[in-house]
C-alpha cells in the first residue's frame, strides 16, 4: 500500500468518466427505454381498444343485419298485400266491365226485337191490307176507308 | 525475464510501473493511470456508441447486453434512491462498467503484459488498476464527495452541519443537546470516514489478493498450473463481478443515505 499522486490522477479519471456518462451515455439510453416502455404500453392498450372496437362492430352489424332483415320482410309482405289488391281490382274492374257489356248487348237485343217487331207490324200490316185488299178489291176503297186501315195497322 | 527467485519474480510482479517525482505524495502509478483511462474510454466509448445508435424499437445484440446493464443500474437506483438526482445513474454505471472492466484485468495471464511490456523497454507493469490502493480510494473518496454534496443540496449546508451535531443522538432540553454535540459529531464522523475505507480497501482487499494468488500459482510448473490456475479463474469470475456490484450498490445506498433525513 501506497498513496501517491496516482490517488489525484485516479480522481481526475473517475471525474471525467462519470461527466462523459452523464453526458453522453446515460440521458439517450434511459430515455429511450423509457420512450419504448411507453410505445409498448401504448401498444398494448391500442390492441386492447382495437378488440373493443371488434366487438362493438360486430354487435353494430348483427344489430343492422337484424334491421335490414326485418325491413326486406316488411317489403316482402307489403308487395304481397299490394299484389292482392291489385288482383282484386282488377277482377272488379273485369266484373263491371262485363255487366256493362252484357247490359249493352242486351239493349241492343231488346232493340233490334223492338226493331224487328215494327218491320214485322208493318209487314203483317201490309201482308194484311194486301190480303184484305184482295178479298175486298171492289168493295173496299183505300181512300175511303183509310181510317178503318189505320185503326186495323195500329192494333197489329 | 531475469527473474531468478520466487521472491523477486512476485516482488517484481508487485511493483508499479512509476514516475518518479519528489514531495509529500511522491510518484505516479504510470501503469494504474494508463490501463484506467484505456479501460473507462472503452467503457464510455462502447455506450456511448449504443446511446447514440439507440433505437426504441427492437434492440440488436449489443444493445441489448448494454440495456441490461443500464437496466439493472436503474432498477437498484429507484429501489433505493428516493431523491432525484441526474448524476447518481451515470455514477452508478460508470462505478459497475469501470470496476469491472478493471478487475477483469486479472483474468489476463498474469505475465502477458508484463511480457509485452518488457518488449517496449517497460520493466514493471501491473494491469490490474484496482489492486491499488490509489485507484480505490480515488474512487471511495469521490463517492465521498458526492455523498456530502447530496446531504448539502438535499437538506442545505446549514441543515447538513445542523444534523452532524444533532444525530443520531436526540435530546430534550437544550442542555442535554449541549452534551450531546461531540459524541453526536464523532459518531457521524466515522459514519462518514468509515464508508470510504470500507469501499476502497473491500474491493483493494479482494482484487489484491486475486492478483496475489495468480502470481503464485503462476510459481508452479507449467504441467500443474492448471489444476489451482483454472478453478481459481472460475471463482474469480464471480469475485470480480461481485466487487464491481458491491460497490455500485453501496454507493447507492450511502447516497441515498445522504439524501434521508435520520
Amino acid at each position: 500500500m501506497e498513496f501517491n499522486t496516482s490517488l489525484f490522477g485516479q480522481v481526475i479519471t473517475f471525474a471525467l468518466l462519470v461527466w462523459f456518462t452523464m453526458k453522453i451515455v446515460w440521458p439517450p439510453l434511459t430515455g429511450m427505454m423509457e420512450k419504448r416502455a411507453q410505445r409498448i404500453a401504448e401498444g398494448l392498450s391500442a390492441a386492447d381498444r382495437a378488440k373493443q372496437d371488434l366487438a362493438n362492430a360486430e354487435k353494430a352489424s348483427a344489430e343492422k343485419l337484424r334491421e335490414a332483415k326485418q325491413h326486406a320482410s316488411e317489403l316482402i309482405a307489403q308487395a304481397e298485400k299490394r299484389a292482392n289488391q291489385i288482383i282484386d281490382e282488377a277482377k272488379d274492374k273485369a266484373k263491371v266491365e262485363s255487366e256493362r257489356l252484357l247490359a249493352g248487348a242486351q239493349a241492343e237485343i231488346t232493340q233490334q226485337v223492338e226493331q224487328a217487331k215494327g218491320v214485322l207490324r208493318q209487314q203483317v200490316a201490309t201482308l194484311a191490307l194486301e190480303g184484305a185488299t184482295k178479298i175486298l178489291k171492289q168493295e173496299v176503297d183505300a181512300g175511303k176507308h183509310a181510317v178503318l186501315l189505320e185503326s186495323i195497322k195500329a192494333e197489329l | 525475464m531475469a527473474e531468478n527467485t520466487s521472491t523477486e519474480y512476485i516482488l517484481h510482479h508487485l511493483t508499479h510501473n512509476r514516475l518518479h517525482t519528489e514531495g509529500a505524495m511522491a510518484n505516479f502509478h504510470l501503469d494504474t493511470f494508463w490501463i484506467a483511462l484505456v479501460l473507462g474510454f472503452i467503457f464510455v466509448g462502447i455506450f456511448g456508441l449504443v446511446a447514440r445508435k439507440a433505437t426504441d424499437g427492437v434492440p440488436g445484440k449489443l444493445q441489448n447486453f448494454v440495456e441490461l446493464i443500464v437496466e439493472m443500474v436503474d432498477t437498484h437506483i429507484k429501489d433505493t434512491f428516493h431523491g432525484k438526482s441526474k448524476v447518481i445513474g451515470p455514477l452508478a454505471l460508470t462505478i459497475f462498467c469501470w470496476v469491472f472492466l478493471m478487475n477483469a484485468m486479472d483474468f489476463f495471464p498474469v505475465d502477458l503484459f508484463p511480457w509485452i511490456g518488457s518488449l517496449f523497454g517497460i520493466n514493471h507493469l501491473r494491469v490490474v488498476p484496482t489492486a491499488d490502493v490509489n485507484q480505490t480510494f480515488a474512487m471511495s473518496i469521490s463517492v465521498l464527495l458526492y455523498i456530502i454534496g447530496f446531504s448539502i443540496k438535499a437538506k442545505g449546508l446549514g441543515g447538513w452541519i445542523k444534523e452532524l451535531f444533532t444525530a443520531p443522538f436526540h435530546a430534550e432540553g437544550t442542555v442535554g443537546k449541549i452534551c450531546l454535540l461531540i459524541p453526536n459529531f464523532l459518531f457521524q464522523l466515522i459514519e462518514l470516514i468509515a464508508k470510504p475505507i470500507s469501499l476502497a480497501l473491500r474491493l483493494f482487499g479482494n482484487m489484491y489478493a486475486g492478483e496475489l494468488l495468480f502470481i503464485l500459482i503462476a510459481l508452479l510448473p507449467w504441467w500443474i498450473n492448471w489444476v489451482l490456475g483454472t478453478p481459481w479463474a472460475i471463482f474469480h469470475v464471480l469475485v470480480v463481478t461481485l466487487q464491481a456490484y458491491v460497490f455500485m450498490v453501496l454507493t447507492i445506498v450511502y447516497l441515498s443515505m445522504a439524501v434521508e433525513d435520520h
